[in-house]
């Protein structure tokens, strides 16, 4: 365990403590503790099966932990439910890309933008100059988005339309359309090939040079090698290994788990 | 600003159909196209909840009930009994009591239907809360049942209650006085006037929708489709918003019901019963769950026809057809992607044949 | 309350309830194989009254009832093949609108075919006006059939769902449909089994009861909610704890007579629904997490 962690003056942006989940007899996650340091990307990996996702989820506030404490920036977030840690500042993307077809482009990325703006269903039905405001406003601040992406020319188009890279780019952008301070990022590599990955990892590192948290569950070995401050392996809903990139790929019960690395 | 256009083009229907009958001398369709309106602004309520909060209501007609029997029961009631108390004075000097002469030469004093108005809307949205944050949050079939629930009370207690007068309903409901000359009734002299009332309370309520769906909150439950995660992880309470939509679809419909029992001066208990529900869903899905223009062109229709007494003994068993025909076979409703798709298909089909015959003609 | 009186309300209750049983478990059935909620369950117990009704108007009393049971459950089966199978792709939400529809239908159709007046079947032995005294109250010979079906049905379901192939065939498909399928079960033809099964169910519920409550072209409406009500009581895909739902309620309806105006005897079942829903969506005997899992 690296002493860095140890370190009582780091203020970590998200801390998961003693994390139980079990499904009926099924433990898919046992006692997972571990930090994730402001302004650092982070990656969880593990084979299939190794309560990645579970984990992800509970974070994220899909479900509730079974035990254990998740705190976020400091506070006691346990059992909250998405909508409320992503009024906190922690926003996910899904693996199964989880867009909204029959909406266009932009307006799937202004859903991210739901939490930066306060219109209700009255400022909305009266078209008050407040909700009106609050509309141009959004889509000034989400077009930057679109640019760094290269989705301009797409806004309109229906997001069902576009290809499956594009698709995760949209998915990328929503969250970051709420202007979050932890990013969760579910696999965001796979289905993507070797140029639109490196596009991928240089991305993450741009967000995390905005001064973001950025927090991934990944297979793709050469992307968490190369953008990761930390990496957390589990195995069996267990954490089995902690720490750097180096350390972490001359860890031994690692390569056992792994049989040598593996590429998505 | 293009998505008032729609809203635009049923304007000028709405007036192209009333020259119409004024030319055509059909005057009396009048009435009907006047009630259609109502029943197609409940229908709206619906379309909100079925399209974007993603539930069957059963209940739509249990609230048009509520506005109707609330009003129907409170502008009859005779206040000349109050007429010491502070209350009455009250009431008195807000100017919300009228007093009526009767046809004995007597007077009677009534609520003014504003009051009635309120209270109708508040307990509608008060009843649509209390029903819809429990039920809201569990799957679809649970709150199609807790809602035909509801309208199946609202159904019996008003059939049931001599104070509503049981089987025969309420009758000689004054008129509702928007401005001083302007009333909403059924007297023959004003059936133009309510005529365009109606059409105009309907368009005003569709560029509500229309603003709601464009707006912040109308992005939101439009994510709602496909499913809640997203929406929920992006931020918006899934939950909170459901109910609200519910709430809004149930103070429109009361608010139809309330507009329907000024207009007819009376309201029966077979507006409460599930028949006239299983109308507005059908309405709804067949136009299309989510589509406002969809609900207008089916409510309008349908109504209309039901109203002129087109089906005759079958009329509730129409809608219960065209329910079933047109889920079954076109389950994205009228105007939905599959429906249009397969009408333009066999244009083009047609289209084909055509020309390839005009060329065997020519060149035959 | 004397002890008769006390019997009177309980076998009052248990006539009442098992309707509601029938009900109930054919909802589940459905639930069960397809994951949705028939709207048209209570059609089939006014349909199964109406055709024994009519057939014994020229055919014995027995051979009536059996007709009217095949009939209805063929009738159901129809229903599915026509409606619910093409909309395999379809939503949930528009199968369960459809099965709205179908409801309405059949029972205008039934209005038309029936009239609206009361119809009511032959007792199946003596008659109206003959009672036997079980422990001081009057009962009439009826509610022993009605209880005996009850008991026949309830155990004819249990030992098909755990002995038979077919019957655990089901309850494959109502834990996992996909599992099934790959399990070799053909589940298009259990989803017809389980129309069929719960048409026919239903359809016996209506007969025998039908001398004591009276058949009407609208009772489905009433029951649809009332047996819904029971089948969330019982726990939604588990049909017999639904029989003991719906036997508890028509006791507590029936008792409900004696505390409140007849009027209001139907709201119990609405308050009910409404208090389990909020607090217990899994039912007396089903759990929470069943009922907000199921697919949707």
């Amino acid at each position: 365990m690296a002493d860095l962690l140890s370190n009582p003056g780091f203020n970590p942006i998200l801390r998961v403590e003693g994390l139980h989940k079990s499904f009926g007899g099924l433990h898919a996650v046992k006692d997972v503790s571990f930090n994730v340091n402001r302004g650092s990307i982070k990656a969880v990996i593990g084979p299939n099966g190794a309560g990645k996702t579970t984990l992800f989820n509970m974070m994220a506030g899909t479900f509730p932990p079974s035990a254990g404490r998740v705190c976020f920036n400091g506070e006691t977030v346990t059992g909250e439910k998405p909508f409320q840690m992503a009024r906190r500042g922690l926003l996910r993307t899904f693996q199964n890309l989880k867009l909204c077809t029959g909406l266009s482009v932009l307006d799937n990325i202004l859903l991210g933008h739901h939490t930066r703006g306060s219109a209700g269903f009255l400022g909305g039905m009266g078209a008050s100059r407040k909700s009106r405001r609050e509309e141009r406003r959004a889509v000034e601040e989400v077009m930057p988005l679109l640019e760094w992406l290269d989705l301009t020319g797409l806004a309109r188009t229906e997001v069902g339309n576009l290809s499956f890279g594009q698709q995760r780019s949209v998915e990328l952008a929503r969250a970051l359309a709420g202007d979050p301070a932890l990013l969760l990022l579910d696999e965001p590599a796979a289905g993507l090939n070797m140029h639109e990955t490196e596009d991928l990892a240089r991305r993450i590192q741009e967000v995390r040079d905005q001064g973001r948290t950025v927090l991934l569950v990944e297979h793709d070995m050469s992307l968490v090698m190369d953008i990761c401050d930390e990496i957390a392996v589990l195995n069996f809903g267990e954490k089995i290994a902690e720490g750097i990139p180096r350390d972490i790929q001359g860890n031994e019960a690692v390569i056992r788990v792994y049989l040598g690395g593996e590429d998505a | 600003m293009k998505r008032y256009r729609p809203v635009a083009a049923v304007a000028a229907a709405v007036v192209l159909i009333q020259l119409a009958t004024l030319i055509l001398g059909k005057g009396f369709y009048l009435t009907q196209l006047t009630m259609s309106a109502y029943y197609v602004l409940a229908a709206l309520g619906l379309c909100l909840v079925m399209g974007y909060a993603g539930q069957i209501s059963l209940g739509q007609a249990g609230f048009f009930a509520l506005g109707g029997y609330t009003t129907a029961f409170l502008t009859t009631r005779d206040l000349t009994d109050l007429g010491g108390t502070a209350f009455f004075t009250v009431l008195q000097g807000l100017g919300l009591v009228i007093p009526k002469e009767t046809l004995y030469g007597g007077t009677v004093i009534h609520l003014s239907p504003w009051v009635s108005l309120a209270v109708a809307l508040i307990l509608a949205a008060a009843a649509a809360y209390l029903l819809g944050v429990p039920v809201l949050r569990l799957r679809g079939h649970y709150l199609a049942m807790a809602t035909m629930g509801f309208g199946l009370i609202v159904y019996r207690i008003v059939l049931g209650t001599r104070l509503f007068g049981e089987a025969d309903g309420l009758v000689n409901v004054p008129g509702f006085a928007l401005v001083p000359g302007l009333e909403v009734s059924g007297e023959m002299s004003s059936r133009i006037a309510n005529y365009y009332i109606a059409w105009l309370v309907v368009l005003l309520v569709l560029v509500l929708l229309i603003n709601l769906i464009n707006s912040r909150v109308g992005r939101a439950l439009r994510s709602l489709h496909g499913g809640e995660e997203a929406a929920s992880a992006m931020g918006v309470d899934t939950a909170r918003y459901k109910v609200k939509v519910f709430v809004i679809g149930a103070v429109l419909s009361a608010l139809a019901g309330f507009l329907m029992t000024h207009y007819n001066g009376g309201i029966g208990p077979s507006e409460a019963g599930v028949a006239k529900s299983v109308r507005y869903v059908a309405i709804v899905a067949v136009g299309g769950m989510a589509n406002l223009w969809g609900t207008l062109m089916v409510g309008s229709v349908l109504n209309f026809l039901s109203l002129r007494g087109v089906f005759g003994h079958y009329d509730e068993a129409v809608f219960g057809l065209v329910l079933v025909v047109m889920m079954t076979f076109f389950p994205g409703g009228i105007l939905g992607a599959g429906t249009l798709r397969t009408f333009k298909v066999r244009l083009v089909e047609i289209l084909n044949r055509v020309r390839r015959n005009r060329k065997e003609v020519i060149h035959g | 309350m004397g002890s008769g009186q006390l019997l009177q309300y309980l076998f009052a209750g248990i006539t009442v309830g098992s309707i509601y049983a029938f009900v109930a478990v054919g909802y589940n059935i459905i639930y069960s194989a397809t994951g949705i909620i028939n709207f048209a369950q209570g059609e089939f117990v006014m349909l199964g009254g109406m055709l024994a009704y009519s057939f014994s108007r020229f055919m014995p009393l027995g051979i009536a009832v059996v007709l009217a049971v095949l009939l209805t459950a063929a009738f159901g089966g129809l229903m599915e093949l026509v409606f619910i199978r093409r909309m395999k792709s379809g939503s949930v939400l528009g199968m369960i609108v459809i099965t709205i529809g179908l409801s309405l239908l059949i029972r205008e159709g039934a209005l038309a075919v029936w009239d609206e007046q009361i119809r009511a079947l032959r007792f199946f032995s003596g008659s109206e006006i003959s009672s036997l005294n079980i422990l001081g109250a009057r009962i009439s010979p009826q509610v022993l059939w009605v209880l005996g079906t009850t008991l026949a049905v309830t155990a004819g379901l249990f030992l098909f769902l755990k002995f038979t192939l077919t019957g655990q065939a089901l309850r494959a498909c109502s834990e996992n449909r996909r599992a099934a399928k790959l399990c070799g079960i053909r589940t298009e033809r259990m989803v017809s089994l389980a129309f069929l099964v719960s048409a026919g169910i239903g359809a016996l519920g209506g007969c025998v009861v039908s001398p004591l409550t009276q058949t009407h072209y609208a009772m489905g409406t009433d029951l649809a909610l009332k047996g819904f009500t029971v089948a969330i009581l019982g726990g939604l895909g588990n049909p017999l704890s639904a029989v003991a739902a719906g036997l508890l309620l028509g006791i507590i309806e029936s008792f409900s007579i004696s505390l409140l105006p007849m009027a209001y005897k139907d709201v119990i079942s609405m308050v009910i629904l409404l208090v389990i829903l909020v607090v217990k969506p899994g039912g007396l005997f089903g759990s929470s997490r069943a009922a907000a899992l199921r697919e949707y």
